[in-house]
């Protein structure tokens, strides 16, 4: 049926409404789907002004769902093109760019462009950014949920709120002013580097992490928990055997979700991370990542010229990761279903 | 007892980190409060900024904030309530609404400084918008529509099924039904999640960057004439916002006073996302209330 | 059905978006192609390196005094971006601290050139290191990475530790030229802003970057002096300091009235003889030696001083 149809049944909602209904979902949309029948057939009854409203609904409605499939394809349609040329015009080997270390987009005669110690950057931030933020997310979210139910999410709730809210920038501003003189008083270096970025980003995603995994920890059905205590087992003891366990699929969820946040994070990143093009040798060398690298040289670069090209690609790098982020969720939450 | 001791001992361990939670946040605020309040006067709020002097106001910058986020709020709402509208209300479990699910889950996890070069390649080269305010928000429409989708599709979900039965059996039709018992049913949550998103919006940058540039005219307040170049209505000039403004002048800019110009615009920006969350939570509540009939 | 949903959104959205695009575009000619003779108006949009818009937004600023019905609008960007918006034709001027011949994949020959300033480069030594002045040889091995410790070139225990700036910044690309002789300097940390890297510069012991001459105004960093040359305005002008670079204003194609008028005032008597030395550039008239596209520095055949 083409969605410009009228629909007069009253679907399902599975997936919309998780956990939420789940008891009295079956019933209840059986009474609602036999309501929804008696309308179609008495419809043709209906005066005609009610049934111009309908249409007009249904047009405003579907021009959002076609715009939302619109952006997505142009999104992913157009930097993917761009992302391209620097292999297909300017005949860049991807090979040679995906594993090369060398970064001399300048270098007279022979530039090279080697990626690596960007991909490298992007991902050791997000791995350690996802080392500070999720044990604190996750035992803040257990507070919220299992240790202090009444006033626990009282109280966080609208500390995660305010921290998402939180511009990106001004955790970069922090990271400048607080975290980089911290960490230069301590090793004597710059304080600029891999370290510096993580903190920054492990703090960012730390609101993100903290509020799925309270939900996750909240979707454990009750009676686990009145099972394990009555079997005698402390707090600790169901916490650790019985929830954990029981969320595991949703707590990863979460950490994905948080890192996803953490690899696509640019400017606050870009403030604190000092920048240099070569893998680092230590936590607090400078290094880069693929945003700062982009957001560094975009405005030097002339659109057209192969530098330009290759940001695009890396820009390309960042879709593609996004993509790969989005099927670990969706293998993490089939095996929720599993489960 | 080894493990009641082991009990006590992860219990505290859960506690300290829920701790470590809200002394950040409380660290954070007290931080950027502390430093920037003391840089906030009136003439900071209602000069133009510098480009290479001391003394810079954010004027422009903070109009240019607001600017843009109406803008995009004007774009985003309507598609986006209609969005989700139609993935909790019509759709059903085809290919199709999974598509438009997958879709949504994908602007809502692409990076916003790759929305930001999707603007930059489109909407500032191909359509000719250069870096102005239209590019801006609609990049940033790109990538706050699926936000605004989930918001309204969970609003309502939570709307009680007995409460759909009670419309579709009074006899009206679904658009009816949505108009005049979901919609004001499910009103406080999805106000509450926009004023939350707006705060989000407020303090974005990334994807402004390369879209509404990081320069601004020095606007006349006087001209509200939007054809006009440096009128603050013009839609189709460059604009910098307060949390671009921090980020160049630490980042590109200049200006010898960038600590100063940063901690103070900070302080604004930070400020403003908690006036958001407070009124969404007054208006949540109030509206809420209203509705109950309480 | 839905396909052809999906079209017409398209189209709808692409009439919406090319609409727009020309209005503000007709508004933004209408001024430059102005037929008013005897009153200037309009607007003019400039943009690119930020080392020239101090100077841009100081004379914007002027020139908008002296003519209130115009509109100058003066953004950063960087030269890459100046370069390939003006080529483009979304900036009426576009600021390149280089020649348009070294920008990739601009066409030099449609945009016309207006050096409007020099600009002095040289290396800022943090004051721990112990060193004012080195040869262009040791200065090569220091950004090169053969010299890993300031006592070997007669400084301090001190580790060397380099601030550079991003791929294709002007100031890169002059400093590299001109200093390095095209070597390409090591890795280092990478900032954008000649503010960052004075900071990081002065607050790490062993740090080396490099800034304009305008930078050099208190004793937090060191001006070094490159074979025997000071780094000063004067060695500049008579050649024997080789790290300077023109600050380009560049037009696509003949300048409109308005983008002639505003040039016309950059290289008058106002900007070139207050705002330029004022804000640390070098006036171009000043110059006795000249620099082509290439690099190749000469004395100027009839030096004109006026």
């Amino acid at each position: 049926m083409s969605p410009l149809c009228p629909v007069y049944t009253i679907k399902s909602r599975k997936g919309v409404c998780k956990m939420a209904f789940k008891g009295q979902q079956d019933s209840l949309s059986l009474a609602s789907k036999t309501g929804g029948r008696l309308i179609r057939e008495g419809f043709s009854f209906k005066n005609i002004l009610q049934k111009n409203g309908e249409l007009r609904g249904k047009i405003i409605i579907l021009t959002s769902a076609f715009f939302i499939i619109a952006a997505t394809m142009a999104i992913t349609l157009f930097l993917t093109l761009q992302g391209l040329r620097a292999f297909t015009v300017d005949g860049i080997n991807i090979i040679d760019f995906i594993t090369g270390t060398e970064w001399q987009p300048n270098r007279d005669g022979n530039p090279s462009y080697g990626a690596l110690p960007f991909i490298f950057g992007s991902f050791a931030v997000t791995v350690l950014a996802a080392l500070v933020a999720a044990p604190i997310g996750i035992a803040s979210a257990l507070f919220m949920t299992e240790i202090a139910r009444k006033w626990g999410q009282k109280a966080l709730q609208p500390v995660i709120e305010i921290l998402v809210g939180i511009p990106s920038v001004v955790y970069g501003l922090i990271g400048l002013s607080v975290i980089v003189p911290f960490i230069r008083s301590q090793t004597g270096g710059l304080g600029f580097g891999l370290l510096a970025g993580a903190i920054v980003v492990g703090i960012m995603i730390l609101p993100t992490v903290t509020s799925i995994a309270a939900d996750a920890i909240k979707s454990v059905p009750d009676d686990l928990r009145h099972a394990s205590y009555a079997l005698g087992a402390t707090k600790w003891q169901t916490i650790y055997k019985v929830i954990i366990p029981a969320a595991l699929p949703s707590l990863l969820t979460a950490v994905v979700l948080g890192m996803a946040r953490a690899f696509g994070e640019a400017l606050a990143v870009q403030m604190v991370i000092g920048n240099a093009r070569g893998i680092p040798d230590s936590l607090v060398d400078p290094a880069a990542t693929l945003t700062t690298i982009i957001t560094l040289s975009m405005g030097h670069t002339t659109s057209g010229s192969v530098l330009n090209d290759v940001l695009w690609s890396l820009g390309l790098i960042l879709l593609v990761m996004s993509y790969v982020f989005i099927l670990i969720i969706r293998y993490l939450s089939k095996r929720r279903k599993l489960s | 007892m080894n493990s009641r001791l082991l009990n006590r001992l992860a219990i505290s361990l859960i506690v300290a980190c829920a701790v470590v939670m809200v002394g950040t946040l409380a660290a954070l605020l007290g931080y950027i409060l502390y430093q920037g309040v003391s840089q906030i006067s009136w003439s900071f709020l209602t000069s133009d900024s510098s480009a290479f002097q001391a003394g810079g106001g954010i004027k422009n910058q903070l109009w240019n904030s607001f600017y843009i986020l109406f803008i995009t709020m004007l774009l985003t709402v309507p598609l986006g309530t209609a969005g989700g509208i139609y993935l909790a209300e019509y759709a059903k479990q085809t290919r199709f609404t999974a598509f438009i699910r997958s879709c949504v889950e994908v602007l809502a996890s692409l990076p916003s400084i790759v929305v930001g070069m999707f603007g930059l390649l489109v909407f500032v080269n191909y359509f000719n918008w250069e870096y102005s305010i239209l590019s801006g928000a609609v990049a940033l429409t790109v990538f706050n529509l699926p936000v605004i989708v989930r918001v309204t599709e969970n609003a309502l979900c939570s709307v009680s099924e007995e409460q759909r039965a009670a419309g579709l059996a009074l006899g009206m039709t679904q658009w009816h039904t949505i108009k005049k018992v979901f919609l004001p049913a499910a009103f406080p949550g999805i106000l509450t999640g926009v004023i939350l998103c707006a705060g989000r919006v407020f303090g974005e940058s990334a994807a402004l960057l390369f879209t509404a540039g990081l320069s601004s005219p020095n606007l006349d307040f006087t001209n509200w004439n939007p054809l006009s170049a440096n009128s603050p209505l013009n839609l189709f000039r460059s604009a910098e916002t307060l949390s671009v403004h921090i980020w160049s002048v630490n980042s590109v800019g200049i200006i010898p006073d960038a600590k100063e110009v940063a901690a103070g615009a900070a302080a604004v920006l930070v400020i403003s996302v908690l006036t958001f969350n407070l009124v969404a939570r007054l208006l949540g509540r109030i509206v809420e209330k209203k509705m109950t009939g309480k | 059905m839905k396909k052809l949903m999906l079209l017409a959104s398209f189209a709808v959205l692409m009439v919406l978006a090319t609409g727009c695009g020309s209005a503000a575009n007709s508004e933004a000619d209408g001024g430059s192609g102005s037929k008013d003779t005897e009153k200037l108006s309009g607007k003019l949009v400039v943009g690119g390196s930020s080392a020239l818009q101090p100077l841009a937004a100081a004379a914007a600023k002027g020139f908008m005094e002296e003519h209130p019905e115009v509109q100058i609008q003066v953004q950063g960007g960087g030269s890459g971006t100046g370069l390939s918006q003006v080529a483009k034709g979304n900036l009426d001027i576009g600021m390149s601290d280089y020649f348009a011949e070294s920008g990739d994949g601009i066409d030099a020959n449609s945009l016309v050139d207006n050096k409007v300033a020099v600009v002095g480069m040289t290396a800022a030594v943090s004051p721990k290191a112990g060193v004012t002045k080195l040869s262009k040889e040791d200065l090569k091995k220091v950004f090169t990475g053969k010299v890993k410790n300031w006592s070997e070139l007669g400084g301090k225990d001190e580790k060397i530790t380099l601030v550079n700036r991003p791929d294709g910044s002007g100031t890169r690309a002059t400093f590299g030229q001109f200093a390095l002789d095209n070597e390409t300097p090591a890795e280092g940390i990478t900032e954008d802003s000649s503010n960052t890297v004075k900071k990081i510069v002065s607050e790490t012991s062993g740090a080396i970057g490099y800034l304009a001459f305008s930078y050099f105004n208190d004793d937090s960093v060191t001006k070094l002096a490159i074979n025997g040359a000071e780094a000063t305005d004067e060695n500049v002008t008579n050649g024997k300091f080789p790290v300077w670079a023109y600050e380009h204003m560049y037009t696509k194609g003949t300048p409109s009235k308005l983008e002639k008028a505003f040039l016309d005032y950059m290289m008058g008597d106002k900007v070139q003889g207050e705002l330029v030395p004022s804000q640390g550039y070098i006036s171009v008239s000043k110059m006795e030696v000249e620099r082509d596209a290439n690099g190749k520095t000469t004395k100027k055949s009839d030096t004109d001083i006026d």
